[in-house]
């Protein structure tokens, strides 16, 4: 396929909500005319002032920010090459970036009048940033998680739990991310006269991929003023895992017409591959799912694929739809990560910085194992670490037991 | 051009009735069962029929549906196939308007152009495709207009005034008209509530409006279609499929009776109905 390079790679999307090919409306009628709604009452919020002016008093009083941009001085002596900076999205109340986003759109729901809110999560850093802001404002907060994450992630469960949330267990597919996904979206139809559907990813039928990059954003503009004033100037490269995107879209972002710097999303290889795995443009190609058009795991027929992956929060079989555009551009290179070479990565994290990364960033982090080395000791690379791992301690104590006997 | 759900609405209309639709799933609980069923369906007294295409991940649907999807592609059904059971079936019915309802992925990866040649060639009639809104209508509504097939639109509660047009300008065939907000097999429609929604409708276009989501009687049908153009009934029938089926899953010498008298049943409630004059 031969594709035009765009003068910008931060126009996007068009007014119908594409992506090149990707993303676009796939929705039921029932929910067109909220979607209409969400867009109208998004672009009168970014044009108020009073909007972007309570939202820093929350990021900063309440969510905790700018996160440092912290030099990782013993991991860049252990890879030998380029010197590895981590941008603590961690350090979030709530423990990831995911806060970002939903302190935005919670703003925006309240802005709306709408007074219960819904949400999918996968590891649950979704769920517990939704429940968590629920509990701040007063708002009914409902979270759909599958069943199977529901027991490998325990501890986010409890957690949402705590702070007044209802978590319902998805029975139907394969009671993971995607099938909370469908799960919320059926709620939403049915309760669409009240309901907010606070959706955690850079994926959904427009405007949400945009509205979340918008939210995530921060990342990386606080990456860029925080790098001009450690070294004076941009950064070399970056690196974020990828399950939908968000992370990586927030960091991505402000640097994509920054032609000097490489860009690396990390997908999940989970088992590799050419086995289960959750890497949706290393293996998969378009189609239509959950209200966008992106590269999805499927079957010849089109049906949708099981995803796997050892971290929860990216074992979904798509991802968000200006992925899959950069990705056709060629701006953004995609790579992807095993899950043992996640769990390596994890445990050495862990011991060379004092710092236990969520097992999805740990997938970048892995990446940088293999690409620092390669580059030269002035070489600037930025990593996402966009979780923290206090949820997957249980999960990963066990498995390394398990592997030990 | 006039496709055989547009002669089938003249007719109806001509003896002042309702349309009984039905819907069920392609290759539920088999293809070779699954196509007993469709055939079945006529001869019981449904007069339009909407084929389900299985798909994973069915965001509009119910458990119900869910479930016979599943259990259709756990046997292996695809689109592919689909499109066979219909050529199969128009073998023995030339007349029944057979409409194809399901979600736009499966179409997409099958290939537009060839999707909707295959699809004409092989008796369907017009489509049906939850996730396709009017905002998307050059991906599938326009060619399938292009193409000979009726493009059939959801209209529910949610679609305002304002919207009404937008949503009706390029359906053909007929309306759906969703009568709850929500999933299908959910809460029954109120009858008085759906008569002033057709009513609405009707303001804005000449096109039967049929009306489905909620609705599992005899009586709910008759209910309905005393206040519309057409009752649709899919969740009963594909629970009366279930309830026959055994303990694997597997169809039993019961499977194709027990929807074909719940068919039966609701088309007698249907053709009970008294219509409004218009």
């Amino acid at each position: 396929m031969n594709i035009a390079k765009p003068n910008s790679y931060r126009s996007g999307p068009d007014e119908r909500g594409h992506f090149g090919i990707f993303g676009g409306r796939f929705v039921a009628e029932t929910l067109m005319p909220l979607i209409l709604d969400l867009e109208q009452a998004y672009t009168a919020a970014k044009a108020d002032p009073a909007f972007q002016a309570e939202m820093n008093g929350y990021l900063k009083n309440y969510v905790g920010r700018p996160s440092p941009l912290y030099f990782a001085e013993r991991l860049t002596e252990h890879l030998g090459g380029a010197k590895i900076y981590l941008k603590r999205e961690e350090l979030n109340h709530t423990g990831s970036h995911k806060v970002n986003n939903v302190l935005g759109q919670i703003m925006l729901a309240r802005r709306m009048g709408k007074k219960r809110i819904i949400a999918e999560t996968g590891a649950g850093q979704h769920g517990v940033a939704t429940a968590t802001l629920c509990a701040r404002f007063g708002l009914q907060c409902v979270v759909y998680m599958g069943a199977v994450d529901v027991e490998r992630q325990q501890p986010n469960v409890i957690r949402m739990e705590m702070l007044g949330a209802k978590v319902m267990p998805v029975q139907s597919g394969t009671r993971t991310l995607k099938d909370a996904m469908n799960e919320a979206l059926r709620d939403w139809v049915t309760n669409v006269h009240n309901t907010f559907y606070c959706i955690g990813t850079v994926a959904g039928p427009h405007p949400y991929p945009t509205l979340v990059r918008d939210f995530q954003s921060i990342i990386g503009n606080e990456t860029k003023a925080q790098m001009q004033e450690i070294e004076g100037r941009l950064p070399d490269s970056l690196v974020a895992c990828i399950g939908g995107g968000s992370n990586a879209m927030g960091l991505f972002h402000p640097f994509l017409d920054d032609p000097s710097v490489e860009i690396f999303g990390v997908e999940a290889a989970g088992h590799g591959l050419t086995q289960l795995h959750a890497a949706s443009i290393a293996g998969g190609r378009p189609g239509v799912l959950h209200g966008n058009r992106t590269y999805l795991l499927m079957d010849a027929d089109g049906q949708i694929q099981d995803a796997h992956s050892i971290s929860a929060g990216l074992d979904y079989p798509g991802i968000g739809p200006e992925h899959s555009w950069l990705h056709e551009v060629g701006r953004v290179n995609y790579l992807s990560a095993t899950d043992d070479e996640a769990l390596a990565a994890f445990q050495l994290l862990s011991k060379l910085e004092g710092i236990i990364p969520a097992l999805e960033p740990a997938h970048a982090i892995a990446k940088v194992m293999e690409l620092a080395p390669k580059r030269p000791r002035d070489h600037l690379m930025v990593v996402n670490l966009s979780g923290r791992g206090d949820k997957d301690v249980p999960q990963v104590g066990d498995i390394l037991r398990g592997k030990s006997k | 051009m006039t496709t055989r759900i547009d002669t089938r609405f003249a007719e109806l209309k001509s003896q002042g009735r309702a349309a009984f639709v039905t819907y069920v799933m392609a290759g539920d609980p088999d293809p070779a069962t699954s196509l007993e069923i469709v055939k079945a369906l006529p001869k019981s007294g449904a007069d339009v029929i909407e084929l389900g295409i299985p798909f994973t991940d069915p965001m509009a649907d119910g458990p119900s549906i869910q479930a016979a999807g599943l259990r259709a592609l756990k046997v292996g059904m695809t689109l592919k196939k689909t499109l066979e059971l219909v050529r199969s079936f128009r073998k023995d019915d030339n007349v029944t308007p057979l409409v194809l309802m399901g979600y736009y992925n499966p179409i997409y990866i099958y290939g537009v152009d060839k999707f909707l040649a295959d699809a004409k060639t092989s008796g369907v009639d017009g489509l049906i495709i939850v996730d396709l809104p009017p905002e998307e209508d050059d991906e599938l509504c326009i060619p399938a207009l292009k193409a000979g097939l009726n493009f059939i639109r959801l209209a529910t509660p949610t679609t305002d005034e304002k919207r009404l047009p937008a949503v009706l300008a390029n359906t053909s065939g007929f309306v759906y008209y969703v009568s709850i907000a929500g999933i299908t097999g959910a809460a029954a429609a109120d009858a008085n509530a759906v008569g002033e929604a057709v009513a609405r409708i009707k303001r804005h276009t000449g096109l039967p409006i049929c009306v489905g989501f909620g609705i599992r009687t005899p009586e709910a049908a008759r209910a309905i279609a005393e206040k519309a153009d057409g009752s649709v009934v899919g969740t009963a029938l594909v629970d009366a499929l279930k309830n026959s089926l055994d303990a694997e899953g597997r169809a039993t010498a019961k499977t194709v009776n027990a929807v074909a008298e719940l068919t039966a049943a609701l088309a007698q409630g249907v053709k009970g109905a008294q219509q409004a004059a218009e």
